[in-house]
């Protein structure tokens, strides 16, 4: 048989088998002629001429390769170690439940309206910022014209590269100006944070669903809407979770956009989102450290243990998520 | 439980649905509206189109499709040009060709999958129950309600067995007796004494054989009007298609169906009518055109082209 896609084979020519035969083995043999060195194929199969070199560059760039990479693990390694040894003496079920001590300079005390502050402003930052994320991937993937969608990626991605001050110092100018800090504008704050990070996320989960999957809905004579709620999104429920997941942990730690809207607080445990800013983790941690005594620095090291372990856990347990969602389909 | 009145296309969801078609001439656009307004399935038998046989098989039948003059083409590259043809009710239709010919695009024009696929451009008419299914102001979604599709490679939803086959009659208000509407689904597409003691496990644990059946019942479940495959079989071995074609002869008694096939035995055993696609490429360019189209047993025993007799005995080019 001919190849169908040669454009100099006209319907003549390969209606003649035996012509065309001819001509594809000419071709062969002009190729091989080209090649300087013909391979001898019952040579020994160990390496030669280039191959030798080649081999050594390859092996160098490996050692450079692998160097890096313990780096990286290394340097992971070295921070968990100092801020686990550090924070590890004052931790304790006191410290997780009790309020800092009224005066400085006093040992004990603990950190549990900073726990429960950062706990309620990553809720309502999550519940402003996941479906505003899903549904602007939604919008991207499955209803947006092809420029509309790079547009909408483009504007995701520069959200997502700005420095977070620059939020930080948005928000403030939006909600604090003209009022007070409160919990609610530092949500905000980390919502915006959050909402490329899941939007892409989510996007790119999205696009994994199988096109088939779709048309088949479609085809249903379902509208194009139901088929997205009932089909397409099911089908990414694990990837959208994870993505959600990793933004919250990406977003926990974030303290320069805290500074602006969220950082003039009392040491006890409120509920209060919008009246009055809402003690943090960060910017306790920021605090603490800035008051020079030894027991605000201990319990920095404490606040900055626990920020950590609760980011690495939902790291961790988001890649889980992620992996379990993948298997499963 | 509203079983569908062919006949009648409202034009529900005008506004938000702008295919990207390319009405010939006001004329004929003018016709159509005529058409639409007066037609009643009746009305719909036509005389035989160009290039077409006549048979006994179709005398006295309802075209429940009539194809015009159709062109199709993706940005630049035309896929196929000039197809006319009609599809008679109750009858299975099969489409066969080589590869690229448009057997997929053909099809998949029936029912308006193809229109979000970019660059994609329609000429000429295809006039379902008398009304053009491209025609402004037609819903795609009305259209796929009535005219449904089985695909090459099984595409069962990840839920369980029962849902896929719930899941459209739920979305659209035919919730009552949904269990009496599962169960016909499946035991119209022989599937129910396989499943009916793991209705709730998930679909994806049935062979492939089994999951084309189910996407079959899944299609009926909604009980359309017209029934399109393409190639529903490629993917089976030849027990799961012998049940499959088995299926075909008892679901054309309540459906039409349209099949396309690249197995010509298949073709011979299953189909009443056939279409004969082809390559041309007298112009430069390769378009699929209809070389042919008849009784299938005309089609496979005395075709009136040589380029059939060529292609369904095996002689290629
Ligand atoms: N989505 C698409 N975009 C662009 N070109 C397409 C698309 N689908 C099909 N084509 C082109 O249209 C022509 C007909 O394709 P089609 O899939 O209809 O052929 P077919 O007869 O179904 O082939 P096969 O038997 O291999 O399935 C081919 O040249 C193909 O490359
Ligand atoms: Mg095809």
């Amino acid at each position: 048989m001919t190849d169908p896609d040669d454009p100099d084979v006209t319907p003549r020519e390969a209606s003649d088998p035996s012509d065309a035969a001819l001509q594809a083995t000419a071709e062969l043999d002009s190729l091989s002629l080209l090649a300087e060195d013909l391979l001898d194929p019952s040579g020994p199969l160990t390496p030669s001429g280039h191959l030798r070199r080649r081999q050594m560059v390859s092996r160098l760039a490996e050692a450079a390769q692998t160097t890096a990479a313990v780096l990286a693990v290394a340097v992971l390694g070295i921070l968990v170690y100092s801020v686990a040894s550090r924070g590890a003496s004052v931790l304790s079920i006191g410290f997780l439940t009790k309020d800092p001590p009224v005066l400085s300079g006093v040992a004990g005390g603990g950190i549990a309206p900073a726990i429960v502050g950062t706990a309620l402003i990553m809720a309502v930052a999550t519940a402003i910022a996941m479906p505003m994320g899903i549904l602007a991937a939604l919008f991207l993937t499955e209803f947006a014209g092809r420029w509309t969608a790079r547009a909408i990626r483009l504007a995701l991605d520069l959200l997502n590269g700005l420095p977070t001050i620059v939020v930080g110092l948005f928000v403030f100018g939006l909600l604090v100006v003209g009022h007070h800090q409160s919990g609610f504008a530092g949500s905000v704050a980390l919502a915006i944070i959050m909402l490329p990070l899941i939007a892409r996320a989510t996007q790119e989960v999205l696009t994994l669903v199988p096109a088939g999957l779709r048309e088949a809905a479609d085809a249903l004579g379902v509208c194009h809407w139901r088929t997205v709620l009932g089909v397409v999104l099911p089908t990414a429920r694990g990837g959208i979770l994870t993505a959600t997941v990793l933004a919250v942990a990406r977003a926990a730690g974030e303290t320069a956009p805290l500074i602006f809207v969220c950082s003039i607080f009392s040491n006890t445990t409120s509920l209060n989102l919008f009246g009055q800013a809402l003690p943090n983790i960060p910017v306790y941690i920021f605090n603490a450290s800035e008051a020079a005594e030894r027991y605000g620095f201990a319990r920095a090291w404490g606040a900055a243990f626990v920020l950590l372990a609760f980011i690495l856990l939902a790291s961790l347990g988001g890649r889980a998520l992620g992996r379990r969602a993948t298997l499963s389909r | 439980m509203r079983p569908p009145d062919p006949s009648e296309m409202p034009a529900t969801g005008a506004s938000n649905v702008r295919p990207r078609v390319r009405i010939q001439t006001p004329a004929l656009a003018h016709e159509a509206a005529q058409a639409a307004a007066n037609a009643r399935p009746t009305d719909a038998l036509r005389g035989s189109p160009r290039g077409e046989q006549d048979s006994a098989l179709t005398v006295g039948r309802e075209a429940i499709f009539d194809v015009q003059d159709l062109s199709v083409s993706y940005g630049s590259s035309q896929a196929i040009s000039g197809v006319t043809l009609q599809i008679h009710r109750n009858l299975i239709t099969a489409i066969i060709g080589p590869s690229g010919c448009g057997k997929t695009t053909f099809i998949r024009s029936l029912n308006r999958m193809n229109d979000s696929v970019p660059g994609f451009t329609i000429d000429g008419k295809i006039l379902y129950h008398g009304h053009d299914i491209y025609d402004r102001g037609v819903d795609r979604v009305e259209v796929r309600r009535r005219i449904g599709m089985v695909f090459q490679r099984p595409n069962p939803f990840p839920k369980s067995i029962y849902d896929n086959v719930a899941w459209a009659p739920r979305n659209l208000k035919m919730k009552s007796g949904l269990d009496e509407r599962v169960e016909r689904a499946l035991r119209g597409a022989a599937l129910w004494d396989e499943v009916k003691d793991r209705l709730k496990d998930s679909a994806l644990g049935l062979s492939g054989g089994q999951q084309q059946r189910l996407c079959i019942a899944r299609a009926i479940a909604i009980q359309p009007d017209v029934l399109l495959l393409d190639e529903p079989a490629s993917a089976l071995d030849p027990i799961a298609t012998a049940a499959i074609e088995e299926l075909m002869q008892t679901l054309k008694n309540r459906y039409t169906i349209v099949i396309v096939t690249h197995n010509m035995q298949q073709a011979a055993r299953v189909a009443d009518r056939t279409a004969f696609f082809n390559l041309d490429a007298s112009d430069g360019r390769r378009t699929g055109v209809l070389v042919e189209y008849g009784d299938t047993d005309v089609m496979f025993t005395r075709p009136a082209d040589t380029r059939t007799s060529d292609y369904v005995t095996g002689r290629f080019g």
